[in-house]
């Protein structure tokens, strides 16, 4: 399996942005060889705005940018794209319906050795709160790379979340990127997993071992948050009657939250969530943070058993 | 040559506009709307190329963003006197399905409101946006911007000052509203901004500074001084001095008018001193 970062695939997708589509801008918080934005700056100087360490004044930039119809793609690490600039988003984007991408990096606990400063496990939460804000994470480089794409043509606020090391690529590298469409990645009877961002592969991992102790375990990518693909997930969970929820996020204000809140109206089932439980994470490699919060294909296997007891 | 009698006519029927807005409500920030009213109509009816058929995008036009969200009296009656909406639009301010909402939004689709105001800081981020889009479109017009000096202590105007002149955008110009009061004081008890043109100098902004912030001619001269200093590589500073409450004596010289509405019978004595010119809405 080729090893590739999702980082490095809204780079390729915001390069291609870049070659066929002249209102596209990106502005940069100092951090662009991070963000992999090299290639556009180097196509595009008169479009790209590298911004300083100023991560609130790039926000409001690129607002105001829309107006005269640009398309701004802002980028610098997940951390510094929300909770940093949480007003400047909620006043100068959202709530003015402005047309910008917020491409946030290093998002989560694999961000690794910087430690938890710079660990954002809060950032999908806070940016689905704001009304009509798009909220998309995506699992790997070709879909992160479709996904960067897309949402230059969705007119209205987005944040595109992914991340730093080097996941399996294991999406098709021609796929569409739809907002808001779930993706069946594996069909199964006994349980439903959902899983979102780097979780994806380690939820497919999980779903192999599960099979192989006799358990048949769905596999589903939600890599937009909101809006939620609801059909899709009712329709999943009228077949498997239990549910797994994967992320590397809080559990509180996730993705896991989100189709609690749904079942919970439409068709209460019993659910358990693999993700970050109330606490702030630390230094080491990404791997091993993922392991020791339980936020693995380990923890998806373990949550699966125990809700199928709850059936 | 500006007809000042005409605008002084506007002023004074801006002053009954904001007056009675805020009344109305019980809410809404008298004080500020007062002290920018002959900015803003200085602005908007003889600096400014504008269109009144509203179109966000502005191509070919200048723009103006209201950084200090909370002077809205003002600014709604000053576009709905251009053009921009109807005048009979202000007796909704503040009101339950209002687009006058009690900052300025772009979300109820209010013409002449391009960018949502009121949570301080962010409009010369805005502007400086606004003015890169023009230089990318070959568009020559200028982006104007109003900033409350207490909103100055926000420390997301540093930023931009700090950008704006480091990266050339000089096809902007940003005043100050320096009447050196904001709502909990004065500016010098709050937080001093100590010299602020040379803080703003040492930003690498021209700066010009109006005495006469309450003074038509002065305003519309220094604007078009802004005007010919533009596009020199450098964003133009604007220190107005404006006396906040101005035109109703009762509100100036104290910061308490900032953010309190009066009573009915201040409301009298304040339209007393501001005879209906126009007509009122």
């Amino acid at each position: 399996m080729e090893m590739k970062d999702t980082r490095s695939g809204f780079g390729a997708g915001l390069t291609e942005l870049g070659r066929k589509n002249p209102d596209v801008v990106a502005l940069c918080a100092d951090l662009t060889g991070s963000l992999k934005m090299n290639d556009f700056q180097d196509e595009n100087p008169e479009r790209f705005f590298q911004i300083g360490i100023a991560e609130a004044n790039m926000i409001g930039i690129a607002a105001g940018m829309t107006i005269g119809g640009k398309i701004p793609f802002t980028g610098t690490f997940a951390n510094f794209s929300t909770s940093r600039v949480y007003d400047q988003i909620r006043q100068s984007v959202a709530y003015s319906g402005k047309n910008v991408k917020i491409c946030a990096s290093h998002a989560g606990i694999t961000l690794g050795e910087d430690g938890a400063t710079h660990q954002v496990l809060e950032d999908i939460g806070m940016m689905k709160m704001l009304p009509h804000m798009v909220v998309i994470n995506t699992c790997d480089y070709n879909q992160t790379k479709a996904a960067t794409i897309a949402i230059a043509d969705y007119i209205g606020p987005v944040y595109l979340r992914f991340g730093r090391p080097k996941v399996p690529n294991f999406t098709s590298s021609d796929q569409k990127f739809e907002i808001g469409k779930a993706l069946h990645l594996k069909e199964g009877n006994d349980v439903t997993i959902f899983a979102t961002g780097h979780l994806v592969w380690e939820a497919l991992e999980a779903a192999k071992t599960l099979e192989s102790e006799g358990i048949s375990a769905e596999v589903i990518n939600l890599h937009t948050i909101k809006p939620l693909d609801n059909d899709a997930i009712l329709k999943a969970v009228a077949n498997t009657k239990c549910v797994v929820t994967a992320e590397e996020h809080m559990l509180n204000g996730g993705l896991g939250d989100s189709i609690a809140q749904l079942l919970s109206r439409k068709n209460p089932t019993p659910i358990e969530m693999v993700g970050m439980d109330d606490c702030f994470g630390e230094s080491g490699p990404p791997m091993k943070l993922m392991e020791k919060y339980g936020i693995d294909r380990n923890a998806i296997v373990d949550s699966a058993k125990k809700v199928i007891t709850r059936k | 040559m500006p007809n000042i009698t005409k605008l002084n006519n506007l002023v004074k029927q801006i002053r009954r506009d904001i007056v009675r807005m805020v009344h109305a409500n019980s809410s809404g920030h008298p004080g500020g709307s007062l002290g920018c009213t002959e900015y803003l109509t200085a602005l908007y009816f003889d600096v400014m190329n504008h269109n009144t058929d509203f179109i966000m995008d502005a191509k070919g036009e200048d723009v103006f963003f209201l950084s200090n969200g909370h002077i809205s009296p003002v600014f709604y009656s000053v576009l709905a006197r251009c053009g921009y909406f109807d005048v009979a639009e202000l007796a909704t301010f503040r009101k339950l399905d209002s687009r006058l909402q009690g900052h300025p939004t772009t979300h109820e689709g209010l013409e002449g409101i391009r960018m949502a105001s009121g949570s301080l800081g962010q409009g010369l981020s805005n502007a400086i946006g606004a003015a890169l889009t023009k230089k990318l479109n070959n568009d020559d017009s200028i982006v104007y911007t109003l900033h409350g000096d207490g909103e100055l202590q926000e420390g997301q105007c540093w930023e931009a000052f700090m950008y704006a002149s480091g990266k050339n955008v000089d096809n902007l110009i940003a005043t100050i509203d320096y009447n050196k009061k904001q709502i909990d004081g004065s500016l010098d008890d709050v937080l001093p901004l100590g010299n602020l043109t040379a803080k703003l100098e040492a930003f690498d902004w021209l700066v010009l500074e109006e005495k006469e912030g309450n003074n038509l001619e002065a305003i519309i001269k220094t604007l078009n001084k802004a005007k010919e200093l533009s596009g020199q590589g450098k964003p133009v500073a604007i220190i107005l001095h404006t006396e906040m409450g101005n035109g109703v004596d009762y509100m100036m010289g104290t910061h308490k008018w900032h953010g309190s509405a009066p009573n009915d019978e201040q409301l009298l004595n304040a339209l007393s001193q501001n005879p209906e010119t126009l007509g009122d809405y």
